[in-house]
């Protein structure tokens, strides 16, 4: 699925320059869990954001089914994360005004489904994570797991290839992080996905097939027992 | 979806939207008032104008007597000097009935009628006489002369010192009225143009050379006049014709209307103006080609004064100037100052609201949402509030122009009193500032106008001469409205694209990673 060469990326930071990433090198083949750690500003996110075509790498490739992401112009570059590319975000980041049904709607908009299949298909996807009760309720009124379960929905509606998740459980409580993490093993078992997290959690590490250290803005990468 | 977004976020700010939308219904309710109340005004000046020139006359032309040759001033028919023998003696009866230009308006011959007539892009032209009759009646008085000058006036000139005025005026009754010559084969044009005949008829081409005549009805209440009834006209031998009424006319207010009409040559013929005129009248083929029939026309006539409607325009003064000053200038600029003001402020809370939704929309982007998509959507709720605030300011527009229409005084216009260059139908025009240019011969007057009472009755008549009174009237037309509505939507457009061109630019990255 990805293939990651000597990817770098610098940010300017005033008159300094700062290495978020110094030439990482990694592949991920398809159907894979890859869990990625490390201390707090040392590139995790930013690698996740290359990996997701949010931004593009200062320099390097990045492989993507045969796709170098950062060559890619952004108009393809959306039509990618559009088809492909599945987000999972610390905060949730649904819309507040839209409920629960027109959050999982939005990930539909972009393929240009009709107003009927999507609605059809976003309800179908809630209905799967147990919110089939939710639909017409706004982020406000879903609690921390009921919201990061519409974000998984819209992630998932779509069927894209590859999900990436930025600290999924980070605002959760103990009981709804297991409840979560267990949620997207299932999803992973059954859909054949491949999946990048981001996580602090080591318990949720430990349950990938490859971990991945970020330090430093490199990465290094094992098989978890 | 995106009519669904829209309302959900334009609930969520709600009351910024409302703060925006009234920002932009202020401006379109004083942009929807002023309009109303300038096209109001525009009309009352149209009607003002129309009541003053009359139908189908579109240029007039008449000419401004040089000093000195006044002529034809008033006068009792005899020289006033101290120990002439020619001044009658005291007792002498005096009755004469005078019929003249009165010196303010100059003769044209009337081959010019001819000539104008033919010229190109002319549709016709007619002539006409506007004359004062008047009439005087008494007994000479003795009179004591403590040396100097005798106690008249002649021709242009003025007396000075002797005599006691207010004591010999008081002996003689003066009546005056204003007789129109009119052209009868040209009844379109001129003083009748615009009149109604309310009683009787109107002159017909059998009346060229009769001694017929109508009468103003105004003039015809005051002095009892009917169809039927006679009115005695002077002449230029100081003695009268009955002339017998044969319909009664009604002239629009301010049309400053003649007292008697009669037939042009008998009016010629009596004031000793034959082959004379002393207005003509013109219609153009077309109104695009007014101005240039005006400039031939200032050619052919060397010395003459041409006016069209806009030189007329020009002329008119009074409330209905300064209200259309005001609507033109300040009323303009303030509307446009406001309108700017509003889209200026609707683009900023525009931008500050994209800036505060900057991870939704950078949420979107890592959706696969196109930047388009997603400018779209902020215009869309901005020309939302902007619909909205056009709606509310056509409300006010209309509470704006039914408050202008109630409360407004009404407005006046008038002309120039000095004004002698250009005549109306009426002809009251000719009125200088303090009784008849260049004449105001046989009324003593030591210098001080106050004491001559007859020299205070004739500058009562100039000072009201011309005078219009319109009720300002402000229509708020469908035109105004869709310009309003219009205006709504650009500037919701216009913040829109603000908005639309900040949330454009984020790049994904950047705004997820403004989580707090």
């Amino acid at each position: 699925m990805y293939k990651l060469t000597n990817v770098t990326k610098d940010y300017p930071k005033g008159r300094e320059t700062v290495h978020a990433l110094r030439g990482v090198d990694v592949e991920i083949p398809d159907g894979e869990w890859l869990a990625i750690q490390g201390p707090t500003g040392h590139g995790k996110s930013t690698l996740l954001q290359i990996l997701g075509g949010l931004d593009r790498p200062t320099s390097g490739s990045v492989d993507f089914d045969g796709r170098d992401l950062a060559r890619t112009r952004e108009a393809q570059m959306t039509k990618v994360r559009a088809d492909s590319i599945g987000f999972i975000f610390q905060t949730f980041n649904l819309i507040p005004t839209l409920s629960a049904l027109e959050n999982v709607e939005t990930a539909l908009v972009p393929l240009g489904v009709s107003g009927a299949s999507r609605r059809a298909r976003a309800a179908e996807a809630l209905n799967s994570l147990g919110l089939g009760d939710r639909l017409r309720h706004l982020p406000s009124e879903l609690s921390g797991g009921q919201q990061q379960r519409v974000a998984i929905a819209r992630a998932l509606v779509k069927e894209p290839k590859v999900l990436l998740a930025d600290e999924p459980t980070g605002n959760l409580d103990e009981d709804t992080r297991d409840e979560i993490i267990g949620l997207l093993e299932k999803l992973w078992q059954d859909n054949g996905l491949t999946m990048v997290i981001v996580t602090h959690d080591s318990s949720i590490a430990r349950r990938a097939q490859r971990l991945g250290t970020m330090r430093n803005g490199k990465l290094t990468v094992k098989q978890t027992v | 979806m995106f009519f669904t977004y829209i309302g959900r976020e334009l609930r969520r700010r709600m009351r910024q939207a409302i703060f925006i939308a009234i920002g932009l219904a202020l401006g379109i309710g004083l942009v929807i008032t002023v309009t109303a109340a300038s096209a109001g005004v525009k009309n009352a000046q149209a009607s003002v104008l129309h009541s003053l020139y009359g139908v189908g006359t579109d240029i007039t032309v008449t000419k401004t007597p040089t000093a000195g040759s006044e002529g034809n001033g008033f006068g009792f028919g005899f020289r006033q000097s101290i120990g002439s023998t020619s001044r009658p003696k005291a007792g002498s009866k005096i009755d004469n009935n005078t019929l003249s230009a009165g010196g303010t308006l100059a003769s044209l011959a009337s081959s010019n009628v001819t000539s104008i007539a033919k010229m190109d892009n002319v549709a016709a032209a007619a002539g006409g006489l506007t004359l004062n009759d008047r009439t005087i009646t008494g007994t000479v008085p003795a009179l004591n002369f403590n040396g100097g000058g005798g106690g008249f006036s002649r021709s242009g000139s003025s007396s000075s010192g002797g005599g006691n005025p207010s004591s010999f005026g008081a002996n003689f009754n003066i009546n005056t009225f204003t007789v129109n010559g009119v052209d009868i084969a040209n009844g379109e044009l001129g003083p009748l143009s615009t009149g109604k005949i309310s009683s009787g008829r109107t002159f017909t081409t059998a009346d060229n050379a009769s001694d017929v005549a109508l009468v103003d009805a105004s003039y015809a209440t005051q002095n009892k006049l009917k169809v039927g009834s006679t009115i005695a006209v002077g002449n230029s031998k100081n003695t009268a014709t009955n002339f017998k009424v044969v319909g009664i006319v009604s002239e629009p207010a301010g049309n400053n209307p003649a007292d008697v009409y009669i037939p042009l040559g008998v009016a010629q013929s009596l004031a000793g103006l034959k082959n004379d005129v002393n207005t003509i009248y013109v219609t153009a083929s077309n109104s695009g080609d007014i101005s240039s029939v005006a400039s031939s026309i200032s050619k052919a006539v060397p010395g003459s004064t041409v006016t069209d409607q806009n030189t007329l325009a020009s002329e008119v003064t009074g409330s209905i100037s300064s209200a259309a000053s005001l609507a033109n200038n300040l009323g303009k600029w303030l509307a446009i100052a406001v309108l700017i003001a509003a889209f200026l402020l609707a683009s900023l809370l525009t931008m500050a609201a994209v800036t505060r939704r900057i991870r939704e929309f950078g949420t979107l982007k890592a959706l696969g949402w196109k930047s388009r998509r997603i400018v779209f959507q902020v215009m869309g709720e901005a020309v939302a509030i902007g619909i909205v605030g056009g709606v509310i300011g056509v409300g006010l527009g209309f509470a704006g122009a039914a408050l202008v229409n109630k409360f407004s005084s009404p407005l006046t216009a008038s002309l120039a009193s000095n004004t002698t260059g250009s005549a109306t139908p009426g002809g009251a025009r000719q009125f200088g500032g303090g009784g008849f240019a260049g004449g105001g011969g046989g009324f003593p007057t030591s210098g001080t106008t106050g004491n001559n009472p007859f020299r205070g009755a004739f500058s009562n008549a100039a000072r009201t001469a011309g005078t219009v009174t319109e009720h300002l009237h402000a229509p708020v037309t469908i035109a105004i409205i869709i310009v309003a509505v219009g205006l709504a939507i650009l500037g919701g457009l216009i913040a829109g694209a603000f908005g639309g061109w900040r949330a454009a630019r984020l790049r994904p990255a950047d705004a997820l990673s403004k989580v707090a």
